[in-house]
């Protein structure tokens, strides 16, 4: 996703540009990712891997947090963020959960990917004021269908920057 | 590929605690490698002046960092093959030049359809005490 440096074109500070009834339920474009080992490789080496689980042969095991990175596969367009209408320098990353319904998927899978926005809600924070959660599951499955992983993602937007 | 040296169900003890793994001082081309590797475009990582217009005093790490070196920590002990749930929880931030420690225990041991698993605690604690990330795993294990 490409993130613009001008504040998004905001109504009311503090809210995202959708209701969260809004949000509930909405669903992203489906697209397809595959696995790649360069891409893997990279990946492990991103995150000081030195296993040789993901850097042996041809179709090496991706990483546990690998699946985060499969919006090179979809159109910026299509960021759940993007679309949530979420103000970039207010967002923060709350929780990433992967589940695998198998060993992580191997180099050379090609996965069919979507993802719905499962929760949203507001909860009143200690320093940044309102807080707006939405929790966003993606789901990657075979092509036949199969369900091979999740990836759950929270994303927080605070209503005031919480650096030190 | 076999997961060499990954311990059998019978040796694995609720309680156990992980030799912790401590990485080099957080730098900015950490973060940088990071978001290349994962598509992540937000600047607020990597962009002096964003991150402080933004109300920050320098840009932060990128908590996916940690979050998957934490994870690659409990891989280095039940195998890569074998994670089947991984959960981070972002915490407090870190900066450039903290001092990052990656510790976890076993705090379950369970028997769900046919698969044995072991269920982990893990933490990315700043060189202040502070918790950077907090992690949960699972792992099947081979009786």
């Amino acid at each position: 996703m490409r993130y613009r440096r001008e504040r998004h074109h905001r109504k009311r500070k503090g809210r995202s540009l959708h209701g969260e009834a809004e949000l509930l339920g909405m669903t992203g474009e489906p697209f397809e990712m595959l696995v790649e080992v360069g891409r893997v490789r990279q990946f492990a080496r991103a995150v000081k891997s030195s296993n040789p689980a993901y850097f042996e042969g041809w179709e090496p095991l991706s990483s546990p947090t690998f699946l985060a990175s499969s919006s090179f596969w979809s159109d910026p367009k299509n960021s759940p963020m993007l679309r949530a209408g979420l103000s970039l320098e207010r967002v923060l990353n709350g929780a990433q959960e992967f589940t695998f319904h198998g060993p992580p998927p191997r180099a050379g899978t090609r996965l069919y990917v979507q993802w719905r926005v499962d929760k949203a809600y507001v909860k009143q924070g200690k320093r940044g004021g309102t807080m707006s959660f939405m929790e966003v599951v993606f789901e990657f499955r075979s092509a036949s269908g199969e369900l091979l992983a999740e990836q759950r993602s929270t994303v927080i937007e605070t209503a005031n920057a919480v650096g030190e | 590929m076999t997961d060499v040296g990954v311990p059998r169900w019978r040796s694995i003890s609720v309680g156990e605690v992980l030799p912790p793994r401590v990485e080099p001082p957080l730098t900015i081309t950490d973060f940088v490698l990071y978001q290349g590797a994962a598509n992540d475009q937000n600047p607020m990582h990597h962009d002096t002046e964003f991150a402080v217009a933004a109300g920050y005093k320098s840009p932060f790490a990128v908590g996916m960092l940690a979050a998957g070196i934490l994870a690659d920590f409990a891989v280095q002990q039940f195998g890569a093959a074998n994670i089947r749930r991984y959960k981070a929880q972002f915490r407090e931030q870190a900066w450039p030049k903290d001092v990052i420690t990656y510790s976890g225990s076993v705090v379950n041991k369970r028997t769900e359809g046919n698969e044995d698993l072991v269920d982990l605690e893990l933490l990315a604690t700043r060189q202040t005490g502070g918790v950077h990330v907090q992690g949960w795993a699972t792992f099947v294990v081979i009786d």
